[in-house]
């Protein structure tokens, strides 16, 4: 028998068509993807389906969803997601975000944690350490696409690889890094007044990171717990930018682990 | 049939190509040698001025970071020919306002320049290609919906003279707007904008600017001319004049048909030096998804390269014109009676490594003896015998060059 079967959902909030991944049951985690798209049927995902469920919103613009008209950056992503939050009256929730999904998350927790129960920001961009002169992150868009998977990957044969795509595959792929880049054009892929900002955050928070991560190193992790209050990080081996998906069971046995921790 | 004589501008002193990724954005400007650099910009100005003396008029344009042309600010130049040129009406084509965060400067570079040249300024306004989307940091989607919003404020800033005024768009602010000085043609100079589909053809011909295309060939220029057409007709109840369509080629004459095979494969450096790398070619937000999905796939086997820089290629597609002076002409006949007409012909007639003087023997040539029958050819212009005639030909995506070889020897 299928278990933890996908229902994917049209939220409308305030005019907004917002398709929504639902899977698994329990307390629930609100999972906010990365610039690489919504994930479902990943072993990870499966994993943590079996005791929460998780609620995955799809960015607009990704998986071939439109791009609303007004939207221009980031900010429109996160008030859409404070409607949502409302709208599904979550309580209790773990706030979980990769990538671009985890900048998004830290943005929603500095706003209000009230609705939260702990955060958890995987390979996260959203802040920039060093000087002007200094890449803190990749410029993922002026690199080839073996460069990205280099950078990105601990095993490069578990990158997904386009030309095995078809058309259509490939044509939400392109729209896809469109969304991409409307949400983390400039400044890229952070912002500056984060920082300022971090310090509102009050409930526990895990930062899990690959080791081989060139996109945003496990240095540039370190440099995002510092700025949350109590936050600690974990590094997972023989991972890259994705250690959800290169290292599925170690991920899941870290979040597990801090998710039955009492205390930070 | 107005000619504009245009040239890139290119530094092609470069290593080999295999050793670099590509030629636009990332080429170190350590390969950048100033004392070349500064005789290659001489060179090209000393182009444009020979143009003037011989009767042709002046385009240049504007990339950024790329060897295939080192003007990355072309109002620079077009200032200095204001000054230098006598005769010659000035065309940029064009400043890449999609790109640049302050459209009031354009209009201010502008009006100078048509100042300075007493009117003499044509003025393009261009969505840029992608690879200057790295240079210039701007992101792309929605290019053509920014190109139109600097455009209004350029517009207004040209042709309001009571005082500021303020403008608060979506992409773009200025504070108390009151440019001076302001141009000297008036209401404004002329303006053109480069046109990629039928679609945005009609957004130029509804605002009755010229509408330029570039390396469109027999497979794509009925459908962006008659785009233009259309939405001119549309708009306006009337119908587009020639002068109001502008088509760009390389176009190289000799007198005889070795010498002027050899001067099409140096023009074909345009094409076959410009290496770029994928991700240059194609950042998020500047091509539709379809587009930008087929870019990341590749060429399906077997598709054609539009960009193939081979010397027959080229001329059966429409982009390149060679041969003798009898010759150029018939080919460009063909190819303007079959785009429907065209007032304006962007001659690219020098690229890559050609010389001064194969470059004027070229032009000299183009304007004594080509030039005149072109003028006489859209002087007899007539639109109910263009349709005629275009109805008689059937749509085709390659004309047979061996053709002209075989007829029109002089």
């Amino acid at each position: 028998m299928e278990k933890n079967t996908d229902i994917k959902s049209i939220l409308t909030l305030h005019g907004l068509d917002l398709p929504v991944i639902r899977k698994g049951s329990g307390p629930q985690i609100l999972m906010l993807h990365g610039g690489d798209g919504p994930v479902s049927h990943l072993p990870f995902v499966e994993q943590l389906a079996e005791r929460y469920e998780i609620i995955q919103p799809i960015h607009p613009g990704f998986a071939g969803s439109p791009i609303p008209e007004h939207f221009d950056n980031l900010q429109d992503l996160i008030f859409l997601y404070l409607d949502l939050i409302d709208s599904l009256d979550l309580r209790e929730t773990v706030l979980m975000g990769f990538s671009m999904g985890g900048w998004l998350a830290a943005e929603i927790a500095v706003m209000n944690t009230r609705r939260f129960s702990r955060l958890v920001l995987v390979d996260s961009v959203g802040i920039k350490p060093g000087g002007p002169f200094d890449r803190d992150i990749a410029d993922v868009f002026a690199i080839s696409h073996a460069e990205q998977i280099k950078i990105g990957w601990h095993d490069p044969s578990e990158a997904p690889d386009p030309a095995s795509m078809t058309d259509d595959e490939l044509e939400i792929l392109a729209a896809s890094r469109i969304a991409h880049g409307l949400y983390t054009w400039e400044p890229f892929m952070h912002n500056p007044k984060l920082p300022y900002r971090l310090h509102r955050i009050d409930i526990p928070t895990l930062l899990i990171w690959g080791e081989g991560d060139g996109i945003v190193t496990p240095g540039y992790g370190e440099a995002l717990r510092d700025m949350i209050p109590g936050a600690r990080m974990t590094v997972i081996p023989k991972a890259g930018h994705f250690p959800q998906i290169e290292q599925p069971e170690a991920f899941v046995k870290h979040f597990l682990d801090f998710a039955k921790s009492t205390s930070q | 049939m107005r000619t504009w004589f245009f040239t890139e501008d290119a530094y092609p002193n470069l290593p080999d190509a295999e050793s670099y990724e590509s030629i636009r954005v990332n080429l170190p400007n350590k390969h950048f040698d100033p004392d070349t650099g500064a005789d290659l910009y001489h060179m090209y100005l000393d182009m444009w001025c020979a143009a003037d003396e011989m009767g042709l008029d002046i385009m240049n344009n504007e990339h950024h970071q790329t060897a295939t042309c080192m003007l990355p600010a072309a109002p620079i130049v077009l200032g200095i020919l204001a000054r230098e040129t006598k005769r010659a009406r000035l065309l940029i084509l064009g400043n890449p306002i999609t790109n640049r965060k302050q459209p009031i400067r354009v209009a201010e570079e502008m009006a100078i320049i048509d100042v300075i040249s007493r009117g003499r300024l044509e003025c393009g306004f261009v969505r840029g290609v992608p690879y200057e989307i790295a240079p210039s940091n701007a992101f792309p989607y929605r290019g053509t919906e920014k190109l139109w919003e600097a455009h209004d404020l350029i517009m207004k800033a040209w042709t309001h003279h009571e005082g500021p005024f303020n403008f608060e768009g979506r992409w773009f602010h200025a504070r108390q707007v009151n440019i001076w000085p302001r141009p000297y043609q008036q209401p404004h100079p002329p303006v053109w904008v480069t046109m990629g589909s039928a679609g945005s053809a009609a957004q130029v011909a509804q605002r009755k600017h010229v509408g330029a295309v570039f390396l469109a060939g027999y497979p794509n220029i009925r459908r962006l001319f008659d785009g233009y057409r259309e939405g001119y007709l549309q708009a306006h109840g009337e119908e587009a004049p020639l002068e109001r369509l502008a088509c760009a080629a390389l176009i190289y004459v000799a007198d005889d048909e070795k010498r002027a095979h050899e001067g099409a494969e140096k023009l074909l450096w345009y094409l076959s030096s410009n290496k770029v790398a994928p991700q240059f070619n194609n950042p998020p937000g500047y091509h539709p998804p379809q587009v930008a999905a087929n870019i990341m796939r590749g060429p399906r086997p077997g598709e054609s390269d539009r960009r193939d820089p081979r010397v027959d290629v080229q001329m059966a597609r429409g982009n390149l014109f060679a041969g003798t002076p009898d010759q150029v002409f018939q080919q460009i006949k063909k190819f303007w009676e079959y785009s429907g007409g065209f007032g304006n012909l962007l001659m690219m007639g020098q690229a890559g490594f050609m010389t001064m003087e194969e470059t004027l023997s070229s032009m000299k040539l183009f304007t004594e003896e080509v030039y005149p029958r072109l003028k006489e050819l859209t002087g007899s212009y007539d639109s109910g015998a263009m349709k005629e005639l275009r109805a008689s030909q059937p749509d085709v995506e390659n004309v047979d060059v061996s053709a002209f070889a075989s007829e029109f020897v002089r």
